[in-house]
């Protein structure tokens, strides 16, 4: 997916050692290729997750197979699994406790909108208590859906304005 | 009676109606079950325990039998016998309708802390003498006891367990969206025009409001 | 080294001898890598030793019971799924006998060899799975991996059978969703056929490995009373001496026509039961391996009962009669007597139970799903105590619970 925030432009010859680009391009290239999960492994979708990260799936190409279970190393919050109101308060807690810039994957029906479980004790979506960049749907999805989602969140953070939101803040 | 009754056969039920008059044996399509009351299940229980080694307690539960119904509230004890892989069920009714309770049996087995616990938080039973009566699958503060017949699947509006996340999302424990309720047939009846799924009267979609 | 500083004396410490300020709360959970999912476990620690253990449970109580009384029978088997999502084929199966145990059905023996393998696979599957988490827990990250290689190919098998790796929703009452397809005994003869030695090499890791040795061996003892007290069943209960299991003592589903070992252990500690769900996994292999020896031809469903189990799409599609009963059992469930039933099955994490009321009709009237990962960790506050707070790691993976199931 090519647009102007991912160029990397380098000539050897006329530039030799020195790469020149946009200061997009590298950070979202920077910031693509090494998403630390924090996996927030609820229920049956944390087995797909585990299974992502296992050698047949393999997230690791991704660079993204250092599961950070402490949110302050973490970049993407992967909701697995079904979030109760008694655990929205905790999944909330962690998510404040992310620094910038994180992103959040809920992944499967639960996550993105309660699933199956329409009941008095389950949160309808993930997306009540926090901001969702991509939806996984499935139960659970495939490992390969999974990984179709973090490619296409990589193409969400290709596309950000990377460099003048950080100066903006 | 005779103290050692233990059985290596069959359950004897015949020496158990014999010692304790007022249980009865109940309608069961699987295990030997039998009707005690309240006050004397923990009597029941420790002799079947002691006797009849029926040492495991496998399940303790209850069953509502909605309101209007009297007895409303049921007690269910699962028994097993680790030798005699026999099982038995025992069932007391709650004496009071809005109140129940029974005595808790937590003193011949420590397992029955933890469902005594389950019971409480889904029915609102209490257990006498229990030694930590809390709820332990919802959380502390919830004001309702879900598995009664007259709470609604989809939930009733509360407020979520901790304070800054609520403060701070703005969210509230909604009724999920029903939109009518769950579409499926009534248990019990078997005429089966009458029988036809419809709609149960649960919340509304939180976008609309309830029909009135 | 002052002598208040063995473990088991700083336990029974009182609050008079020392001051309640100098004991740390600790709250484990409930987003931590090494509880297994979502339990919280309030911890009081004496410096490193463990005073009180409280585990805070919840965090996944989904509502299936009260969901149970608003759908049919047949509606409910997704649901029994995700309670043990490591096995979700052994809950199908228990599901389903618990509830054909109300009309008294007994099932063609074709469908009881299939629930059988499936149940006897899903075991190996949540086995391999506890002994990966286990290994992570006390850290040794290879074994995971390599039980996760196994269990890809375990998905691969179930894929194949009902087209879902592995919330597989297989049986329905009276019988299944479809038959075996074609050639799948013979794949899952040679996925045995390999399994067995990659098995050993895998538990090589472990078993005589020094460093899982010390962490395990004498960590976490539950004694046989205790064991029988607390409710634990499965290979909790096993590996504290108590031979039960459900498979020998209560067979069901046509387990009486195979031939099996129970490992039982000897101390009831965490080594213990690790050696337990390592032979259950060989002796599972040889169920397998009997079942397709003796796999019956006839029919995969109980064909004689009309109002339990859906006909034949072909008929549907073609009879008028097969089209109303298919009508009738979709919209009002499969019809079953009223009445009361318990039935519990030997499933990988323990006996998992199902205890339904019934007033007639397709809808159950109530439901109760008698989890055993609800029972197994019901020890922890007793089990925890006098421990060290690594240890209470090991002895979590030990009794490898599974939130799903203990939450419902």
């Amino acid at each position: 997916m090519v647009s102007s925030n991912s160029e990397l432009a380098y000539n050897s010859k006329i530039e030799g050692d020195v790469v020149v680009s946009r200061a997009d391009a590298v950070i979202n290239w920077i910031r693509t290729n090494s998403m630390w999960p924090m996996p927030m492994g609820l229920a049956c979708c944390a087995i797909e997750l585990m299974a992502v990260a296992s050698s047949r799936f393999d997230i690791a190409r991704f660079g993204a197979e250092v599961m950070r279970f402490s949110p302050r190393q973490a970049d993407v919050m992967i909701v697995s699994g079904t979030v109760t109101y008694k655990m929205a308060s905790a999944v909330r807690r962690i998510y404040d406790q992310m620094p910038n810039p994180k992103w959040v994957i809920a992944m499967g029906a639960c996550a993105s909108s309660g699933g199956m479980y329409r009941s008095y004790a389950t949160l309808q979506g993930v997306d009540r208590i926090i901001p969702v960049d991509v939806y996984v749907s499935g139960c659970p999805p495939r490992p390969e859906a999974l990984l179709d989602a973090l490619m296409k969140l990589q193409d969400k953070v290709r596309r950000e304005p990377s460099a003048s939101n950080l100066l903006k803040s | 009676m005779a103290t050692t009754e233990i059985t290596t056969h069959t359950f004897n039920a015949e020496s158990l109606l014999a010692q304790f008059p007022s249980v009865v044996t109940r309608p069961s399509l699987d295990h030997p079950s039998f009707n005690v009351p309240s006050t004397e299940i923990l009597a029941v229980l420790s002799v079947l325990k002691s006797h009849y080694s029926f040492d495991f307690l496998v399940d303790l539960t209850a069953v509502d039998w909605a309101e209007g119904a009297t007895p409303r509230f049921t007690i269910i004890y699962h028994l097993l016998s680790t030798t005699t892989h026999q099982y038995v069920r025992l069932a007391a009714d709650c004496l009071d309708n809005e109140a129940p309770s029974v005595p808790s049996i937590t003193s011949l087995w420590p397992s029955a802390n933890w469902h005594e616990r389950e019971t409480f938080d889904m029915f609102g039973i209490q257990f006498t003498s229990h030694p930590d009566l809390r709820r332990i699958l919802m959380w502390d503060g919830y004001p309702y006891h879900p598995l009664r017949k007259e709470f609604p699947l989809a939930g009733i509006e509360t407020e979520l367990p901790d304070v800054e996340v609520a403060a701070e999302t703005k969210v509230k424990v909604k009724a999920a969206p029903m939109a009518g309720g769950p579409f499926v047939a009534l248990s019990g009846q078997v005429n089966m025009t009458e029988a036809e799924p419809m709609a149960k009267d649960q919340s509304w979609t939180e976008k609309s409001e309830k029909p009135e | 080294m002052p002598t208040d500083m063995i473990f088991p004396d700083a336990a029974a410490r009182t609050a008079a001898q020392n001051h309640d300020q100098e004991k740390m709360h600790l709250s484990m959970g409930p987003s931590h890598p090494s509880t297994h999912g979502v339990l919280r476990l309030q911890l009081e620690l004496d410096g490193e030793v463990i005073t009180k253990a409280d585990p805070v449970l919840g965090y996944l109580h989904r509502g299936d019971e009260k969901i149970a009384e608003n759908m049919t029978y047949n509606q409910f088997v997704p649901y029994t799924d995700r309670l043990d999502y490591l096995a979700p084929l052994a809950n199908n199966a228990a599901y389903a006998i618990a509830v054909e145990r109300l009309a008294h059905l007994e099932v063609p023996e074709r469908c009881q060899a299939i629930r059988v393998i499936t149940s006897e696979l899903a075991r190996i599957s949540a086995h391999l799975m506890g002994l990966g988490a286990y290994g992570i827990d006390v850290g040794a990250w290879t074994v995971f991996l390599y039980s996760f290689t196994e269990r890809e190919k375990l998905y691969k098998l179930f894929e194949e059978l009902t087209g879902a790796r592995f919330t597989t929703s297989y049986s329905r009452i009276g019988g299944l969703a479809k038959d075996v397809p074609e050639g799948w005994t013979d794949r899952v003869l040679a996925f045995c056929d390999q399994f067995l030695p990659i098995l050993e090499e895998t538990l090589t890791l472990l078993t005589r490995n020094k460093i899982f040795m010390d962490r395990t061996m004498g960590v976490g003892v539950i004694s046989k009373e205790d064991a029988i007290a607390y409710g634990l069943t499965g290979p909790n209960l096993r590996g504290s001496g108590v031979a039960l299991d459900l498979r020998k003592d209560k067979p069901y589903s046509g387990y009486e026509k195979y031939e099996f070992d129970i490992p039982v252990g000897t101390t009831g500690d965490c080594y213990d039961r690790y050696m337990v769900r390592g032979e259950e996994m060989r002796q599972s292999v040889r169920i397998v391996r009997q079942a397709i020896a003796k796999f019956p031809s006839g029919p995969w469903y109980a064909t004689d009962a009309k109002k339990i189990f859906a006909p034949q799409k072909g008929k549907v599609l073609t009879s008028m009669e097969e089209l109303i009963q298919n009508f009738m059992l979709v919209t009002e469930g499969p019809q079953m007597p009223a009445g009361e039933v318990y039935f519990e099955a030997e499933n990988p994490k323990g006996a998992l139970g199902f205890f339904i009321v019934s007033k007639g009709g397709g809808v159950p009237y109530r439901l109760k799903i008698r989890a055993p990962s609800f029972c197994n960790l019901s020890i922890i506050p007793k089990v925890c105590v006098g421990e060290m707070m690594a240890d209470v790691v090991s002895i979590l993976g030990s009794l490898d619970f599974v939130m799903g199931e203990c939450d419902r």
